[in-house]
């Protein structure tokens, strides 16, 4: 997708009227994503129920990319078990690294997976990431997310 | 006489039109004379300079030599000794921190630096303070970016050892007082570092007016290749200074524990010098005395204002720094209402137009004029009016294709 379509059919709406940028109740887990060269900075938070996330939600700011793909990336992992998030997060990666290129593990990120061509611009792939990255760190090492 | 537009030829890289190049403030474009100069360097002369007793060595010799004569020319230096060719002026700033500023500066005493610096002329100043246990003092400018004669006289005291200072800030665009800074601080009794990587490429630079003790710069700003730049220190100084780099060609004799170090200016050249891109240093100076620094100021001047007045026409920018187009050196930095700045740099790519979008190595001055990121367009003589006309265009479109309306 051209990266003015890409702006105007997907980024936008997330950035602009995002769903799950909001602070969640008694969140179990807590981290900080940082773009230090661009200024991202996002602070995502999860509740875990039975191995299950939840709840989530993000606050911070940053470029319409990295705000839109958190967005998208919340509205993946809401009802998903920490190991299916965890897989969907090196998917994710692996389809903006250009690794992962096959149509059927692509389609599993639904919305997000709009993001793809952002493989081809490389100085946006740690914008698209942030959230996605966050999320595995969290879910991976647990005692490094903060708790409330 | 050649106009703009003749000397916009000698640069292959504008040949296609296709792209609209603002971010000279990071490198400028190189011309045909300086790419063919370091070639022909490589093709007829080359060889390792000041060691060779055969012909190629001493012709590559001579011609990294001269060199160093035209860069002590084009600055002002009294002689060419005190002309040292570094990488760039992150290099050159090193330099002086460690040969100069280590073994200079003692506890309890204070660097003065301004707030407005690139972090090439912070954090080596860090490093002087943290070791020798001295305080780093800054400097901070008033709305337009201008330091106050009343703000360098209340924070360099007897306690200051250097003065570390920007000639020119990479995100304002000002020109400091480095002259009345100097002549201030001299009566102190420090010593004066300028930071000249954003002066050097677009306006006559004259250390010894300025009366400074070191001026560093780049050669990639200035149309030279990456990789070469220099380092200006007066005589008296450099002679007292430790070696920086140690090794090869920078020694007079050397025994199994000791060794005695050459002369000025070698005994700061440790190593293989890089002589092929001092020849297209030398060949990019002689460039702009071709063009003219008179000529590169009007230039740059009327493209500045031309982006500043169009920029003024849109409500949601906001510029940063002088409201006169003529105190910015080519350089406008601003951000617009909504759109985070790597946004507009992707979307303006996406229209083959090229700015600069981020902290700008600039940090703490980010942190204190209150904006994370900004967005920079920076012009240099060979850029045209029908360009900053594409670039406002285009610029105006952004709002649009990032969701606000038509």
């Amino acid at each position: 997708m051209e990266l003015k379509q890409l702006y105007r059919e997907i980024v936008n709406e997330h950035n602009l009227h995002p769903v799950h940028k909001k602070s969640i109740e008694n969140p179990d887990l807590v981290m900080r994503g940082v773009n230090p060269s661009c200024g991202d900075d996002i602070t995502l938070s999860l509740k875990i129920t039975d191995g299950v996330i939840s709840d989530a939600g993000y606050e911070g700011s940053g470029c319409a990319i990295s705000q839109a793909s958190v967005d998208m990336m919340v509205d993946q992992i809401i009802g998903r078990s920490k190991e299916e998030a965890i897989k969907l997060a090196g998917t994710f990666m692996g389809m903006i690294k250009g690794e992962i290129t096959d149509e059927e593990s692509i389609e599993a990120l639904d919305e997000a997976a709009a993001l793809q061509d952002v493989a081809h611009m490389p100085a946006r792939v740690k914008c698209a990431v942030l959230g996605w990255h966050t999320m595995q760190e969290m879910l991976e090492h647990p005692e490094k997310a903060q708790k409330n | 006489m050649s106009s703009i537009t003749d000397f916009r030829r000698d640069f292959d890289i504008f040949g296609s039109g296709e792209y609209v190049y603002f971010d000279n403030a990071a490198t400028s474009q190189r011309p045909r004379q300086v790419l063919d100069a370091v070639s022909n360097f490589y093709k007829t002369t080359n060889a390792n300079p000041l060691r060779g007793l055969y012909d190629w060595s001493m012709d590559a010799t001579k011609e990294y030599e001269d060199a160093r004569k035209t860069v002590a020319d084009f600055v002002g230096a009294v002689s060419s000794e005190e002309i040292i060719f570094t990488r760039n002026t992150t290099e050159s700033i090193n330099l002086v921190a460690y040969s100069y500023g280590l073994d200079n500066v003692s506890k309890g005493d204070e660097i003065v630096i301004s707030v407005m610096e690139h972090h090439s002329n912070i954090l080596p100043w860090q490093m002087v303070a943290r070791k020798n246990g001295a305080k780093l003092v800054y400097l901070e400018p008033d709305d337009e970016g201008v330091i106050s004669r009343q703000e360098y006289e209340s924070k360099i005291t007897d306690r200051t050892k250097i003065v570390a200072i920007g000639h020119v800030s990479n995100v304002m665009g000002i020109t400091n007082p480095v002259k009345e800074i100097t002549s201030y601080a001299h009566s102190k009794g420090a010593v004066v570092v300028v930071d000249g990587a954003q002066s050097a490429p677009h306006m006559k630079v004259d250390v010894t007016d300025i009366g400074c003790d070191f001026f560093a710069f780049s050669g990639h700003k200035m149309m030279a290749p990456m990789g070469i730049g220099a380092l200006y220190g007066r005589k008296e100084l450099l002679e007292n200074m430790s070696p920086f780099l140690t090794g090869g060609e920078m020694i007079e004799y050397v025994t199994r524990q000791d060794a005695t170090y050459a002369e000025l200016p070698h005994k700061f050249e440790a190593g293989t010098v890089n002589a092929g891109d001092a020849v297209g240093l030398a060949e990019a100076i002689r460039y702009i005395e071709k063009v003219g620094f008179d000529r590169i100021e009007e230039q740059e001047k009327k493209l500045t204002a031309l982006l500043m007045d169009g920029l003024s026409k849109m409500p949601y920018i906001k510029v940063y720094g002088s409201k006169d187009p003529t105190k910015h050196c080519g350089i406008v930095t601003f951000t617009m209402e909504g759109v985070h700045p790597h946004d507009m740099a992707s979307v303006l790519n996406d229209d083959k137009i090229c700015i600069r979008a981020g902290h700008h190595c600039a940090q703490p001055l980010m942190q204190f004029i209150g904006a994370g990121s900004t967005a920079r367009a920076s012009v240099y003589f060979y850029n045209t009016e029908e360009e900053v006309e594409r670039f406002l265009d285009r610029l105006s479109s952004v709002r649009e294709v990032m969701g606000y309306g038509a």
